[in-house]
């Protein structure tokens, strides 16, 4: 199963719902270029919906740490939402977890960004 | 344990080829070097995992294993060239399961890996699937033949075996298809 990632607008906060593999090749290209698209639109407050990602590999995980670094390097914050316990694990054995501002529920986490 | 030739038969686009020993059963494949083929390997791994017993979570680990190493050897070992094949090879024994992952490269030295958990790290981009290898696996060997090529040797001991009155129930995996 390839990637998907769509794109909607929340208040001030633009979700990201993926859904799929985030591989190494096509699927860590598409999903940087959703993130640097957003970003050149001026859309700095981004939350990545990882609900439906049913795998993720080194490539993957290195593709959310690019977009977290392009996205505060702008000023903006990039949030994660949802995470499968596949990729909770993943964050926790890599240290990323406590990198990444991490939430359970949109509600919750738009609302976090309203608030920083 | 014997895995019949039909193991391999989801296999497209690719050389397979099947042999046994009595003390193990062993399944090799041979693959292109494209990116596409790493997930042949995932099915094949999860397929041996599956057989060998290993409870999901641990079939999990040994297909991110695979997944890891294969993209190793596709990426940065034969750098995608299409003349140059990766070969996989899973021993399975009633103590482990021991997976072979050569390619036809330059070779890599794993010590010199930088620590993907030091500070200094842990943003790059790069440089977490080796360690992901590692850290699922319970051995971890990299030997580099003098002709060329490197192979990953990593070994999953058969402590976490589902006790066989359980085995085949909750995998979700088992039966799908790949599309190679």
């Amino acid at each position: 199963m390839s990637m998907k990632a769509t794109v909607r607008q929340v208040d001030s906060v633009t979700v990201v719902d993926v859904s799929g593999r985030i591989t190494m090749g096509e699927a860590c290209k598409q999903l940087r270029e959703v993130i640097r698209g957003e970003l050149a639109k001026g859309h700095k407050n981004l939350l990545l919906n990882l609900a439906d990602v049913t795998y993720i590999d080194s490539s993957g995980i290195g593709e959310l740490v690019s977009a977290y670094t392009a996205v505060s390097n702008q000023g903006g914050q990039l949030k994660l939402l949802n995470l499968t316990k596949k990729v909770h694990d993943l964050l926790q054995i890599t240290k990323l977890y406590t990198v990444f501002d991490v939430h359970n529920d949109e509600a919750g986490a738009i609302g976090s960004f309203k608030t920083a | 344990m014997t895995f019949p030739v039909p193991y391999c038969s989801f296999v497209a686009g690719v050389i397979c080829q099947l042999g046994m020993k009595p003390e193990a059963s062993i399944v090799e494949l041979t693959l292109d070097s494209k990116l596409k083929n790493v997930e042949v390997a995932e099915e094949a791994a999860r397929s041996v995992s599956a057989k060998a017993g290993f409870d999901e979570e641990t079939e999990f680990h040994v297909e991110m294993a695979v997944h890891e190493a294969v993209i190793n050897a596709i990426y940065h070992g034969n750098k995608e060239d299409p003349r140059k094949k990766v070969h996989i090879k899973f021993l399975v024994t009633e103590e482990a399961i021991e997976i072979h992952v050569r390619d036809e490269g330059k070779g890599f030295d794993p010590s010199t890996l930088p620590d993907p958990l030091a500070r200094e790290n842990l943003l790059n981009i790069s440089g977490r699937g080796i360690f992901l290898v590692r850290k699922f696996m319970d051995e971890f060997r990299v030997a580099n033949f003098p002709g060329g090529g490197t192979e990953v040797i990593m070994v999953k001991h058969l402590t976490s075996r589902i006790p066989s009155n359980q085995g085949g129930t909750g995998r979700e995996h088992e039966g799908d298809s790949t599309s190679g």
